[in-house]
């Protein structure tokens, strides 16, 4: 257990330094996944609290929330330098995309919230 | 001093490389239209033959509909409670009908007339189906062009120009769902495939968007929500992840669950029902997959292996409790979250067994071994080879069709009407093994004769032309005769590792892959010569039987029958003549009582309320009309009396021999009310277990409503009563029919109408004084008797 507990740290250690290491607009992007995918749990837990109805809504609200992490992932994606399959990609191009697939599901959210 | 020859050498040949670019292009472009009007027109014979009209039962609803639509507009649509039909209960029409192929088709009829070309709704709905299967071939174009190449491409689209499976489904007047459906399961399909190879966003966007059309369109798109997890799940596990498989598919599930939830008919099913669960299952694996591998980016091996132990024990324990919950929330309900079609799929067995609704369509049956010569015929043998090419090399795109032909094979094995899902992969497969075929045969040939003309001497840059287009300009000699050597060195079978260019198309990145290639394999040329012919006769074949089955086999509108005779073609245009009188001679709101494969019709054309029609959602519905039909007379009237009905339709084909009659459904009528009223029991109309209605039936099955109905004088047509479809004479000759009367029977005995007597003023006096002591008792065991149906 304690070297378990040892290994953990030093594993955190690394993945800190790691991860200390990336450019900051790809930590904004995971700073926005991690505020969609916060919402999201809220909502979760708020439908625990106050039940489903109308279910409609709380089906576009969850989902828009993972919805915009998906694609701001996507976007991380495309965007980073060390992927070697995107480099061909501006990075303008992939924020284009981005915005045009979260205006879709915006538009179908709306739609659906009720 | 070398760069510049290259580039000197480079210009000349670069620009006729360029002009053979652009013959290319619009040779390709020539072709696809070509194709589109073929596709077109193959479906055209029942126009030419009968007449524009709609075919069929399933059609005419979807042509109500659209009627409705073109007359009230979408809002009155989206919100439209039909209560013609389903009599007393009516139907939510905006609910429960998949609107994709009825705004379409209004969509068009509205564009068309707002350009003043005066179509009418029935034009349109009637043209809709070949217009979208000419957007089909188009489709099975591009999405075989992202697998192997534009030659494959062409191939393949001018295959499901052809396929008869496909023109079954798509003739010209089958206005039904599938029209548009392929069309949109094969789009889907392109755009995901085109979403995994370049990876970009904006490809997924449009691939949710069309995965919306096609829910819009047909129940069928469960198999698309299916089919992609399944090969996202192959990609994982062969090794296969990469960034451009989270692109493509973790956008597709949220926005494609969203939009599936957006129609009325889907709703909430998206989410609950086990049909998905497979996409949401998937989409939490392709994240813990994307997760550890952008761990194990940022670590070290060693490091990394340490953090695996701990995440997998932990893991392991949350994965158990996840798990658990979902199975027990599973198991929970009685089909295990299935709705009865799709268990109807996986086990094939079930709907015999539960729901006799289901089993007793005749598309619902398992195809016979010669259906699939029938409908995907020389394909059939043709798959097989282009699997085989799928592996050589295999990428994502191919391994997805290899996937999509093997589901769609295992389903078209458990019911015919799945054939229509299998025709197009079907035909992308022949279509890559033929290419390839074509691409040896035509490369050897082209070798050989090169070697003919130049008499084998060293030269650079005929030998090798047909491994260069003309953009390849580092023809080095060395190179050249190391190809000759080797090529000359292959063994005689075509299973090397082949060269992906044809000549007409010209690609891209064609030096590079010049010098990766490790071998040519080249045929004689008689071989080649010999094999190219007896591909083109093979493909010769095919065609002529596509041809024969749109023209003979696929073209009958089903309202309309013909007959060859001596005195030369005999038409039976019985049904319409039946619903017409119907229309003039009944009041509008007189309801019409028939078994269910007639009510589309019914209400489509004779404008008049039916009790059940071939929606099929209500089983104990229609189990009292099987009932009625299967008891005497009294009964019967009785029964029909309760659901305010004024006419009876019965369809007999005894007098012609028209097989598909009601006395050939009437044991289905038979199960499907027993099932729901155990007083009806199937084994009292068969006699020795054998369906008759001769002079050895059954009592019961000489008295029910059906046969009376049928039968009604028809020994008056020839004295004898013989019965052209059964073949013998019937049983009960000479009866008189207490309850009903009939009012119309059509030219050829197709169609009989009866119409219910109006309940008697009195009792006869004399009944009446003789039951006067057992009233009582009497009545009571009538009443027991009375309402066997609640």
């Amino acid at each position: 257990m304690p070297k378990a507990a040892a290994d953990a740290k030093l594993l955190i250690q690394s993945l800190n330094k790691a991860y200390a290491a990336t450019p900051t607009n790809l930590k904004i992007i995971d700073l926005y996944v991690l505020f969609a995918v916060v919402t999201a749990l809220v909502q979760v837990v708020y439908m625990g609290i106050v039940g489903s109805f109308p279910f409609n809504s709380f089906l576009s609200g969850v989902l828009s929330c993972i919805g915009t992490a998906v694609l701001a992932v996507c976007l991380r994606i495309q965007v980073n330098k060390d992927n070697k399959e995107f480099k061909d990609l501006p990075p303008e191009r992939a924020f284009a995309d981005f915005v045009l697939c979260n205006l879709v599901l915006h538009l179908v959210i709306m739609n659906f919230l009720g | 001093m070398a760069e510049t020859e290259a580039d000197a050498a480079a210009a000349p040949s670069a620009a006729p490389g360029r002009l053979r670019n652009a013959f290319g292009g619009v040779l390709c472009a020539f072709t696809l239209i070509l194709i589109g009007v073929l596709a077109f027109s193959i479906r055209l014979f029942s126009v030419i033959k009968y007449e524009s009209v709609i075919h069929e039962f399933d059609p005419y609803f979807n042509y109500r509909v659209t009627q409705f639509l073109s007359k009230n507009g979408i809002y009155e649509f989206w919100n439209w409670f039909d209560d013609r039909t389903w009599y007393p209960l009516g139907r939510v029409i905006g609910g429960t009908v998949y609107p994709g192929l009825t705004l379409t088709a209004g969509s068009i009829w509205w564009l068309v007339n707002a350009l003043n070309i005066p179509l009418s709704v029935e034009t349109v709905c009637v043209f809709t189906a070949p217009i979208f299967s000419a957007f089909a071939s188009w489709a099975t174009y591009l999405l075989t062009k992202e697998a192997k190449g534009t030659g494959a491409g062409l191939m393949a689209a001018a295959i499901l120009g052809m396929v008869p499976s496909y023109i079954s489904r798509s003739v010209a007047g089958s206005y039904d769902n599938e029209a548009v459906a392929i069309f949109a399961l094969v789009f889907t399909f392109y755009l995901y495939v085109k979403t995994l190879n370049t990876g970009s966003l904006f490809y997924a966007t449009l691939n949710a968007l069309s995965y919306f059309y096609m829910v819009c369109s047909w129940g069928g798109y469960t198999f698309i929500i299916n089919l992609i997890p399944m090969h996202v799940l192959l990609c994982i596990v062969t090794g296969r992840y990469s960034s451009r498989l989270y692109i493509a598919y973790a956008p597709l599930v949220i926005l494609g669950t969203l939009l599936a939830a957006l129609v009325p008919v889907v709703g909430f099913n998206a989410v609950l029902t086990s049909e998905h669960f497979a996409s949401f299952l998937v989409f939490i694996i392709l994240h813990v997959v994307a997760f550890v591998s952008y761990i194990k980016g940022l670590l070290t091996p060693r490091l990394y292996k340490m953090a695996m132990t701990l995440v997998i024990t932990v893991g392991m324990a949350v994965c158990f409790a996840v798990v658990a919950i979902l199975v027990a929330l599973v198991a929970s309900s009685p089909t295990k979250g299935w709705s009865g079609r799709s268990l109807s799929l996986l086990d094939p067995t079930y709907a015999s067994k539960y729901i006799p609704i289901i089993a007793s369509v005749s598309e619902h049956q398992p195809p016979t071994w010669p259906s699939y010569f029938m409908d995907i015929n020389v394909l059939a043998f043709l798959v097989p080879a282009g699997i085989i090419s799928c592996f050589l090399p295999l990428s994502d795109a191919s391994s997805f069709m290899v996937l999509y032909l093997v589901t769609a094979v295992y389903f078209s094995g458990v019911m015919v009407r799945l054939m229509l899902v299998l025709a197009p992969a079907a035909c992308i497969l022949s279509g890559i093994a033929l290419s390839s075929a074509f691409d040896v045969l035509t490369r050897s040939m082209k070798f050989q004769l090169s070697k003919l003309f130049d008499d084998g001497s060293a030269i650079s840059g005929n030998g090798s032309t047909e491994a260069t287009s003309a953009s390849a300009v580092n023809t080095n000699s060395s190179k050249s005769e190391n190809k000759t050597e080797k090529s000359e060195a292959a063994p005689k079978e075509k299973s090397s590792k082949k060269n992906r260019r044809k000549e007409k198309e010209v690609t891209e990145s064609v030096p590079a892959k010049s010098k990766k290639e490790k071998r040519l394999s080249v045929l004689p040329l008689e071989a080649s010569v010999i094999g190219t012919l007896l591909l083109i006769i093979l493909g010769g074949f095919y065609v002529v039987h596509c041809v024969w089955a749109a023209a003979e086999a696929y073209s009958a509108p089903s309202i309309v029958l013909t007959s060859r005779s001596r005195e030369g073609l005999h038409v039976f245009d019985d049904f319409r003549e039946a619903y017409a009188w119907l229309s003039h001679n009944t009041d509008v709101d007189d309801k019409v009582a028939s078994w269910w494969d007639y009510g589309y019709q019914t209400t489509a054309m004779a404008n008049r309320t039916v009790i059940v029609d071939n929606n099929t959602w209500n089983n104990t519905h229609i189990a009292t009309v099987g009932t009625a039909m299967s008891s005497p007379e009294k009964a019967a009237w009785e029964i029909f009396d309760s659901l305010d009905v004024k006419y009876v339709l019965v369809v007999f084909g005894g007098l012609v021999g028209y097989p598909s009659d009601d006395i050939n459904k009437f044991l289905w009528m038979v199960r499907i009310g027993g099932g729901e009223f155990p007083h009806i029991k199937e084994p009292d109309y068969l006699r020795d277990g054998q369906y008759r209605v001769d002079a050895q039936a059954t009592p019961t099955m000489l008295n029910c409503l059906m046969y009376k109905l049928c039968y009604y004088r028809f020994v008056e047509t020839d004295g004898k009563g013989f019965d052209r479809v059964r073949g013998y004479e019937i049983g009960k000759k000479h009866f008189k029919l207490t309850h009903f009367e009939e009012v119309f029977t059509t030219h050829h005995w197709m169609v009989r109408i009866y119409k219910l007597k109006p309940q008697k003023n009195r009792v006869r006096a004399k009944l009446r004084k003789l039951k006067s002591g057992s009233k009582s008792s009497s009545t009571l065991a009538a009443g027991r008797k009375k309402n066997p149906w609640q």
